[in-house]
């Protein structure tokens, strides 16, 4: 089997960051940031990743296919692998679209794996594209990379990649990739101060080779881990209880083992039943998709309802960011006791100490929803966790994501 | 001067590790080969007693077993170059895998294992034949008494999750027998202590709650309070915890968990820094456990057999495992069996006696005030380590502002990491380069890129800072020559090698049988 790699390169990435624009987004901010001097290292970022890259590709015959131009041709042509060029076409200077058009193209041509440089934003535009088709892992190069789909730097992103292609190569059974949010901070907001993380896609990647330590005690990956935390979670549901399941990658999860479809962006509510803890999916129906929180307010007062959410992203927030739905009314009349959180442990353990957040915009609402709480982490195990109302200390610092 | 016609040694050792392409011994077996040629029946025995000479129908096999056939100088290269494949603990600086107090296990103690009133000794005999066995059993009981603080003691676990495992049941037992076992399902632990907490529990049926750090490391008293209530059976943790911080407020745990009706038990494996200076007892614990096979230094073993211990307070002793040796006045010694609310037996007999033997035996010969230098010394070492390693730059201690460690600590690399893309575990694959075990903690890493010293007191001063100089080396290989460390290890036994094997079920072979089944046609010679 020919394993086939695909490279994907925002020329302008991290044009703003050294200009301290808090991002790149948008022509005019381009443009601004090339007049205060802003660079982009993109190029350089890719080419580290291509060399990383350069023994594997030659000891499995692998084909590289790159997009055309400063989007990846340029960049292979100076590294000296040989490239096959996607036949899409370009503008000049490049823009968004061309990231979305080029991230179609890889996914119509089905490579093994497409790497991209680039930050939050092209990991949106690449999500636009090819969504959940085919694997993607970002090489950073952006002044965000909030996301969960980034390396921790361009070595290690040809570390995982080659980890990943090997085991392609040798098709393997093993499930090798996870889902992880993409996330997007408005930068207009940014720069005013404000950090408003909002969860925009999700996209496929490998997960990290780990080492299987005779000691570790949890799920040999993190695949593994989320899954169990779905697992949990729907047998939770199968008191029949009409649930409200947030935004995001795990509660996804929730829904397709309750086989119900599952708006990843939006709020669903569901209920579960018959779930008798075995494997087979199943036994959920959906009661309302992408409901409004006039919907959710309906739901809340007529009769019980749980809200169900994990934690988005590496900042940790459990509400006020792409869950306005959960509005303050809505959460006052839930109630406290029933609100779940989901999370992984490695998701609780990647905060490093930080509390989880929640930001209603209402101080009363924030307050209830604060303080130590329990965290269900799989089956019949929570953690207790620190949950604070958030405060300004978490501006723009950067965090990297999952990997 | 005159010079000797060698080569002076450079700084660090040019390690090699031996490898030898050995087979499966079952791959080595020969039809036919035998390890002992049994003579023949005497003809005036077989004359005797006829055709049954050999062995009794009744106990002969109908088939002859699976077994590879060699002769015994196969099977003794077979072993030793096995034995040369491995990073053990009498030829490494085991240093790198805290959390399991790696220290020296007296050579005499396997001289005094292997008396023959011991050695040739059967569990089933009568104990008044055993007098001796029994007595040290006794005898060391006694002793963990005393260190611990406890009212009594089994050793009959054999390894430290046996005796969590064993605390665990013994705590269920306790609230059944106060009719309130149904409503306390709730078993509360720490990140921190060690995961075969949380796993016994959860084999025990009990949910688990999992307590994370405060923003010092310190185990948090609010999240404590947070998840007691009246279903709280009981709380397991580790003191000092893997990150060798030691928790100054423990007794406020205890003590919290007791208002609302739980158990404390107190994971003592991390002993050795604290031997003679403070007890579970002390602290108000209700159970406690020791392994013994870490504090009073019996081998590990390759994961076993080892040996642990578990103490209990008088409320407690009806429900230790069974049966249990007692003294009676004339000073005889025998096994009680009859103890209607102990949990039986946790393992086979009365637990693993030669290793018993070696603990009792380590204790006689340090003494109470032995036990106490062994402590000092151990969290001496680890100071001493701790300069070193801190000194390398890109390695910093997790909670670096919380400066009290004891007998371990837990370092990251993160910055080397963000620097370089070196990660704990490349890290660890390149220091077998160099003949040293490296280990980096339990997941999830809550201290990210951790990794895990304990010097114990059986290193030198040399052999401390020939480690640090070997982890110095890593790291500066890390940031110039990256590459040697991402492909490595290059003088170890095997190279690097895929993970995904051990992450899928249906690829696992941890036995010859399941070999031939999942891989078929594998062991055919060709
Ligand atoms: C603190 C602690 N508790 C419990 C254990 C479990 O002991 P064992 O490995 O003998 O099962 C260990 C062993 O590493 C430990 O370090």
């Amino acid at each position: 089997m020919t394993i086939t790699v695909g490279l994907l390169v925002n020329p302008v990435a991290g044009l703003g960051g050294a200009a301290g624009l808090a991002g790149s987004d948008g022509a005019d901010v381009q443009r601004r940031a090339a007049q205060r001097g802003g660079v982009s290292h993109a190029a350089e970022r890719a080419t580290v990743a291509l060399d990383g890259l350069r023994s594997m590709l030659s000891a499995h015959d692998a084909v590289l296919v790159v997009a055309p131009g400063v989007m990846g041709e340029t960049i292979a042509a100076a590294t000296g692998l040989d490239a096959a060029v996607l036949d899409v076409p370009v503008s000049t200077p490049t823009s968004a679209a061309d990231t979305t058009r080029c991230a179609t193209a890889f996914a119509a041509a089905g490579v093994d794996l497409m790497l991209f440089a680039g930050g939050d934003g092209t990991a949106a535009d690449v999500a636009r594209g090819c969504g959940e088709r085919i694997p993607v892992l970002g090489i950073p190069s952006g002044v965000k990379m909030y996301s969960g789909c980034f390396a921790v730097n361009p070595r290690a992103a040809a570390d995982i990649a080659r980890h990943f292609l090997a085991g392609r190569a040798a098709a393997s059974a093993v499930p090798t990739t996870e889902m992880v949010e993409v996330i997007d901070l408005d930068e207009d907001a940014l720069r005013d101060g404000q950090v408003r993380p909002r969860l925009t896609a999700s996209l496929r990647i490998p997960v990290a080779p780990t080492v299987q330590s005779r000691k570790a005690p949890t799920a040999a990956n993190v695949a593994e881990q989320a899954a169990a935390v779905a697992a949990a979670a729907a047998d939770l549901l199968a008191d029949g209880v009409p649930t409200a399941l947030g935004p995001g990658g795990t509660t996804q999860a929730v829904a397709d083992r309750l086989g119900v479809p599952g708006t990843l962006l939006g709020v669903d509510v569901v209920r579960g039943g018959n779930c008798d803890g075995s494997d087979s999916a199943g036994g959920g129906r959906l009661l309302a998709e992408g409901a409004s929180e006039p919907e959710l307010y309906d739901w809340a007062t007529r009769g019980p309802l749980r809200i169900m959410v994990s934690v988005i992203g590496g900042q940790g927030f459990l509400f006020g960011r792409g869950n306005q739905q959960f509005s303050p009314r809505v959460l006052g009349a839930v109630g406290a006791a029933n609100i779940v959180i989901l999370a992984p442990e490695a998701k609780l353990a990647a905060l490093g100490g930080r509390p989880l957040l929640v930001d209603t915009g209402d101080a009363d609402t924030d307050a209830l929803l604060s303080g130590y709480r329990r965290i269900l982490t799989g089956p019949g195990q929570w953690a207790v966790y620190r949950v604070g109302e958030r405060t300004d200390q978490h501006s723009t610092d950067q965090h990297q994501g999952a990997i | 001067m005159t010079r000797l016609p060698v080569a002076p040694k450079p700084p660090l050792r040019r390690f090699h590790q031996a490898r030898w392409d050995e087979p499966i011994v079952f791959e080595l077996s020969t039809p036919g080969s035998r390890g002992i040629g049994v003579p023949e029946v005497d003809p005036a025995i077989g004359a005797t007693i006829g055709d049954d000479a050999t062995l009794p129908a009744a106990i002969r096999r109908e088939n002859p077993p699976a077994l590879p056939e060699l002769a015994q100088p196969q099977v003794l290269r077979h072993y030793v170059r096995l034995s040369q494949e491995n990073l053990g603990a009498d030829f490494n600086i085991d240093v790198g895998q805290g959390t399991c107090t790696m220290k020296y296990s007296p050579k005499v103690n396997e001289v005094v294992i292997r008396d023959p009133r011991l050695y040739d000794t059967h569990p089933c005999q009568d104990p008044a034949t055993a007098q001796g066995t029994l007595e040290i059993v006794h005898r060391l009981e006694r002793m963990l008494a005393e260190i611990s603080g406890m009212d009594a003691v089994s050793v009959q676990p054999a390894a430290g999750s046996a005796a969590i495992w064993a605390n665990v049941s013994m705590i269920r037992a306790y609230h059944a027998s106060r009719g309130e076992g149904e409503q306390r399902d709730e078993i509360i632990t720490t990140i921190f202590s060690h995961p075969s907490n949380a796993a016994c529990a959860k084999t025990a049926g009990y949910k688990v709650i999992t307590l994370h750090p405060d923003e010092h490391g310190y185990p948090d008293l609010a999240a404590l309070r947070a998840a007691l209530s009246d279903r709280t059976a009981a709380l397991l943790i580790t003191n000092p915890e893997d990150t060798g911080i030691y928790n100054p407020r423990i007794a406020e745990f205890v003590a919290a968990v007791h208002e609302v009706g739980g158990l404390a038990c107190y994971d003592q494996a991390n002993a050795n820094g604290i031997l003679g200076i403070t007890r579970a007892r002390d602290a108000g614990f209700d159970l406690c456990h020791f392994n013994l096979h870490k504090t009073f230094s019996t081998p590990h073993a390759c994961g076993g057999p080892a040996a642990g211990a578990c103490g209990v307070t008088e409320a407690l002793e009806p429900f230790l495992p069974g049966p249990v040796v007692v003294r009676d006045d004339d000073g005889t010694y025998r096994l009680d069996a009859d103890r209607p609310q102990s949990i039986g037996k946790v393992s086979p007999f009365y637990g693993v006696i030669p290793n018993i033997v070696r603990a009792y035996t380590w204790i006689m010969t340090m003494g109470a005030e032995g036990l106490r230098e062994v402590a000092e010394i151990a969290a001496l070492n680890n100071n001493y380590l701790a300069q070193k390693i801190l000194q390398i730059p890109g390695a910093s201690m997790g909670y670096p502002e919380t400066d009290a460690r004891i007998e371990q600590i837990r370092y990251t690399w993160q910055e080397l990491t963000e620097q370089t893309g070196i990660s704990t575990e490349q890290i660890g694959w390149r220091a077998a380069d160099f003949g040293v075990h490296y280990w980096s903690s339990h997941h999830p890493f809550v201290i990210p890129e951790p990794f895990t010293l304990e010097p114990t007191e059986s290193y030198s001063r040399g052999e401390l800072d020939e480690y640090a100089a070997i982890i110095a080396e890593v790291a500066r290989e890390a940031r110039e020559d990256p590459e040697t460390v991402r492909t490595a290890p290059h003088r170890s036994t095997v190279h690097l090698t895929g993970h995904e094997d051990f992450d899928d079920p249906a690829r696992w072979a941890v036995t010859w049988r399941a070999y031939l089944r999942k891989y078929p046609g594998a062991g055919v010679r060709s």
